[in-house]
């Protein structure tokens, strides 16, 4: 982190309102002209547990967590404190106090809840104050709370007690109460803001920290959104007005996005039995001639690999999301990971093939949420997102104009009836849907209700106008054909290539490639190992099906040596690497995270520079180095 | 113009509209029971003046699954198990189109259970004919969830322990507006039972009883069948649900001792569709949402009007 920023992590029970008040802060930071970047932190359980949100907040860009942290306000749990509870919360009183100490930087403070927390009960806590230098204001929120409104509002003390310590202007913030809350409640928050603010201000010394959030100003105007958000408005923009899904963390958040905007545009969702179901009613909408998609995440995902293979040799348009969490099987509901890569490029049977995307921050996931729906409509193909944990539910400030674009409804290769009569039909008057000659693989549909386009849409291999055929010719004529849009597909990704970003100077020494949701913190590390006097510079690729082959070994070649930098136990990304370009195992070595939580900038630089230039085993298990093949 | 013109269209009762020309000819066995929900289904359609243009079937895997490939509308042959959640959606995308589903007793009952359950749960406003002959017949002739208990075959070799399944009480419980069961011993009633089930607005769930020649022998859907509904033995209110369902169980069980009771079991004309208590409730559009990418004058909305508010 550098000197001007505020990382703020706010730490409680889940249930206690730690991610809209953290949302709430960010967008505040953010309509005060800053930067910002949230991190959120949760277990799988409604209420209890520990959960914490990071709040990152720079007057530069910014695109990651950051390294630690340096403002600490521990809420507590409430629902920890009740006795009956006991037995299922353990000893769990104090973890929002003592959890968080280990990344708290030098200096930092420390806000506590003294109402709900009690720091002596953590057994080295003040030697550990006085060894950071960290400055502690315990504060009773709870009590300044309950005075003016309810014990609830103690994140709005909290709050308060944060803008006069790192000396935020107060109506920043209340500013955006009015806006958030209702005014029922918005009356006594805001007699809470003020008291616990005035009380830091007589109470305590606020000067003695070194920690100012900083200031800033936009040049243009910025939106605060989660990835979940942007794919769900990427859809939306791109006519997108039929959804079908089945909740499973972290997908539920693109899936309720979309419901509840659905109906006023007009448009249908569904929630349906199971996620064979959901990838079926998608296919089922989009054959009919409605733009369509369905989504899941790992488990779910694996139900859909039957309807992904039918959906590919029906020739139906389906537009699939896939929300990356720890796996196997039901692993770490809400830990992202990147594991599910060969799942989504390989599953369903036979020679399958689809289009993959891996955008690498909320920006990119909205055009290729877009971009996904126009190849999938265009090439009758099925289209996948490809997102993790991370990126659908971090927040970050966006410019307003990446979603200022035109909407597009265009259904892509279907016929009109005029068209239709024109297109050839067999000697039945059957349209012959699914023709060989054609450029570039695809075959123009028609729709149900249409005239003169009858055909039969089935999963069996088919003759042109859909007649179940097991003719050797016919077989490799359609195969043929199916495959050759993979390739017209890649040369259009080719020709428009937007997504692969190459980070740094051209001609620095070595590469570290990576992709998706990991793709800003590497950009932050690469900066970091340059200013330690390294030459790196970053590739992070976003199409992974078709493979961006030529820019990938063209940046390979431009490099003496690779790191290759991803959320998997087993290599998953650079795998795809070896096996799409037919070599570079001995250029790139890995390093791996699947811990349960993403890179942090500081991973990288350590495993750069320890293992991968040093040669040293890095000092935990918190991350892993896989050396080069032969090594 | 409509963008779908054949939805809607009158034509002449003419069967052989729905018949595709010479190829392909049905490649079920001789005698087969599939024959009777083919030849029901065309005089159903020629009888109800539809179009075979905006007409969807769609289908599981199985021998019930060539359905479509025999029948001239547009078709979709899913997989196994997945003919219903195709068909619901589109219906749902556009409600003008006369949506079939169909599928065996294995493709439907067992594979395909759990969206047999919930699409007669929301009952959605489309036709599903089950072909129900007992047998898995193109994998050749293992035991089915309708088979009856003490069924041999390779799969079950020491006789099946399972009770089968009641399919006429699972969908009337589960919430479909009309369930009834037909056989192929009976075109007339047949054609007259889906013509009726076309037509009525919500799930109708058709058993259809066919016989497979080939790997079960022994079914009864060979023997002549009963009309309930033209018998005074049989007198029940098929609008009243425990009516129905008492009538079900007695014929369920009756079915196993050697009696093909067919007939209309329930019908309940008062229950919304799914569409319509969608559209109540403002989650459905006003007009076909297929229509809507056609119509050039429609202005689609972006979320950069509609919802970067909020996150301002």
């Amino acid at each position: 982190m550098t000197d001007h920023e505020l990382i703020w992590r706010i730490a409680g029970g889940s249930g206690d309102g730690i991610a809209s008040t953290s949302q709430n802060f960010a967008k505040a930071l953010m309509r005060a002209g800053l930067h910002v970047f949230t991190h959120r932190h949760y277990p799988s359980r409604i209420r209890g547990g520990h959960t914490y949100t990071e709040v990152r907040v720079s007057a530069d860009p910014v695109k990651s967590r950051g390294d630690g942290y340096n403002f600490l306000l521990a809420l507590g749990d409430s629902f920890a404190r009740n006795p009956s509870e006991g037995a299922y919360y353990g000893n769990e009183e104090i973890k929002p106090l003592s959890e968080n100490l280990d990344e708290l930087v030098e200096g930092g403070v420390i806000v506590y809840d003294s109402g709900l927390l009690d720091a002596s009960e953590i057994e080295d806590f003040d030697e550990r104050v006085e060894e950071n230098d960290w400055h502690v204001y315990d504060i009773d929120l709870r009590t300044i709370a309950r005075e003016h409104g309810r014990e609830v509002m103690r994140n709005t003390a909290g709050v308060a007690v944060t803008c006069a310590i790192a000396d935020i202007e107060p109506d920043v913030i209340k500013s955006l109460m009015s806006d958030a809350m209702p005014d029922k409640i918005l009356e006594p928050n805001l007699t809470v803001f003020d008291d616990a603010y005035e009380m830091v201000q007589e109470e305590f010394d606020v000067e003695a920290p070194d920690i100012q959030a900083p200031t800033g100003e936009h040049d243009e105007e910025q939106v605060l959104l989660s990835g979940s958000d942007a794919i769900a408005y990427g859809a939306i923009d791109e006519g997108c007005r039929f959804i079908a899904g089945y909740p499973m963390t972290p997908w539920t958040e693109v899936f309720t996005i979309m419901t509840q905007n659905l109906p006023e545009l007009g448009g249908i969702s569904e929630q349906v039995e199971d996620e064979i179901a959901a990838a079926a009613l998608a296919i089922g909408a989009s054959h009919a001639g409605a733009k369509a998609m369905s989504g899941s995440s790992g488990g779910g995902f694996s139900l859909m690999s039957e309807p992904l293979g039918l959906a590919e040799i029906t020739e139906t348009p389906l537009v699939l999301v896939e929300a990356m969490r720890a796996g196997p099987s039901t692993g770490m509901p809400t830990k992202p990971e990147q594991s599910d890569l060969e799942h989504v490029l390989y599953t369903s049977q036979g020679d399958s093939h689809r289009v993959v995307f891996a955008p690498g921050n909320a920006a990119e996931a909205y055009y290729q949420t877009r971009k996904a729906f126009k190849l999938a409509y265009e090439y009758q193909i099925p289209s996948i997102v490809l997102y993790d944990q991370k990126l659908g539910g971090e927040l970050s400030n966006v410019p307003a104009s990446v979603f200022d674009e035109e909407p597009n409804a265009d259904l892509g290769s279907v016929l009109t009836e005029a068209e239709l009569e024109e297109a050839p039909h067999d000697d039945a008057g059957k349209y012959q849907r699914f023709q060989h000659d054609t450029e570039n693989g695809v075959s123009p549909r028609s729709l149900p209700g249409q005239k003169g386009g009858r055909y039969l849409a089935t999963g069996n291999e088919h003759m042109p106008a859909g007649h179940i055929s097991e003719s050797p010719e016919n077989r490799v004529a359609q195969m043929n054909r199916r495959m050759q849009k993979v390739d017209s597909i890649r040369a259009e990704l080719n020709d428009d290539n937007e997504f692969n970003t190459v980070y740094g100077d051209e001609d620095a020494e070595i590469g570290l490639i990576t992709f998706g949701s990991q793709q800003g913190t590497v950009e932050e590390a690469a900066d970091v190992l340059n200013e330690n006097g390294h030459s790196v510079k970053v590739f992070g690729v976003s199409e992974m099906m078709p493979f961006p082959k030529q820019q990938v070994s063209e940046f390979l070649d431009s490099v003496e040596e690779a790191l290759v930098v991803e959320m998997t136990a087993s290599a998953q990304f650079r795998g795809l690497i070896q096996k799409e370009l037919g070599g570079y195992g001995d250029k790139m070595s890995s390093l791996l995270k699947y811990n349960g939580n993403p890179f942090e900038p500081a991973d990288i630089v350590e495993g750069f520079e320890t293992a991968l230039l040093e040669g040293e085993e890095l000092p935990d298990n918190r991350t892993k180095f896989v050396p080069k093949v032969g090594e | 113009m409509s963008a779908f013109s054949a939805i809607g269209e009158e034509t002449e009762e003419d069967q052989n509209e729905f018949t595709p020309g010479l190829e392909p000819q049905p490649t079920w066995c001789p005698g087969c029971g599939d024959f009777g929900v083919l030849k029901a289904l065309k005089g159903a359609a020629a009888e109800l003046g539809l179009s075979p243009e905006e007409m969807m079937v769609t289908t599981g895997i199985g021998c019930s699954g060539k359905l479509n490939s025999y029948f001239n509308s547009y078709g979709f042959h899913t997989i196994h198990g997945r003919s219903l959640p195709i068909a619901r959606a589109a219906k749902l995308a556009n409600p003008g189109l006369t949506v079939v589903a169909a599928g065996g007793d294995g493709d439907g009952y067992g594979i395909g259970g759990n969206h047999f359950m919930h699409t007669a749960r929301e009952n959605h406003d489309i036709t599903y004919i089950v072909f129900n002959n007992e047998i898995f017949g193109l994998t050749k002739g293992q035991t089915s969830p309708t088979s009856p208990m003490g069924h041999k075959s390779k799969t079950q070799p020491h006789g099946s322990a399972k009770t089968p399944l009641r399919p006429l009480s699972m969908s009337l419980n589960a919430g479909a507006s009309y369930v009834a069961r037909t056989a192929a011993v009976n075109p007339n009633q047949a054609k007259d039972i889906i013509v009726e089930a076309i037509q009525h607005d919500g799930f109708s769930h058709v058993d259809f009883l066919t016989q497979c020649p080939t790997w079960n022998k022994d079914a009864r859907q060979y023997v002549p069948y009963i009309d309930i509904n033209d018998s005074d033995d049989y007198e029940f209110d098929k609008t009243n649900r425990s009516e129905a369902s008492e009538m079900m169980f007695e014929t369920e069980n009756a079915l196993h001792e050697g009696t093909v009771l067919t007939g209309r079991y329930y019908v309940d004309e008062d229950r919304p569709s799914y569409q319509q208590e969608k559209k109540r409730i403002g989650e459905m559009p006003e007009e076909p949402l297929a229509e809507r990418y056609f119509d050039d004058s429609y202005e689609w909305e972006r979320s950069f009007d509609n919802f970067l508010d909020k996150h301002k």
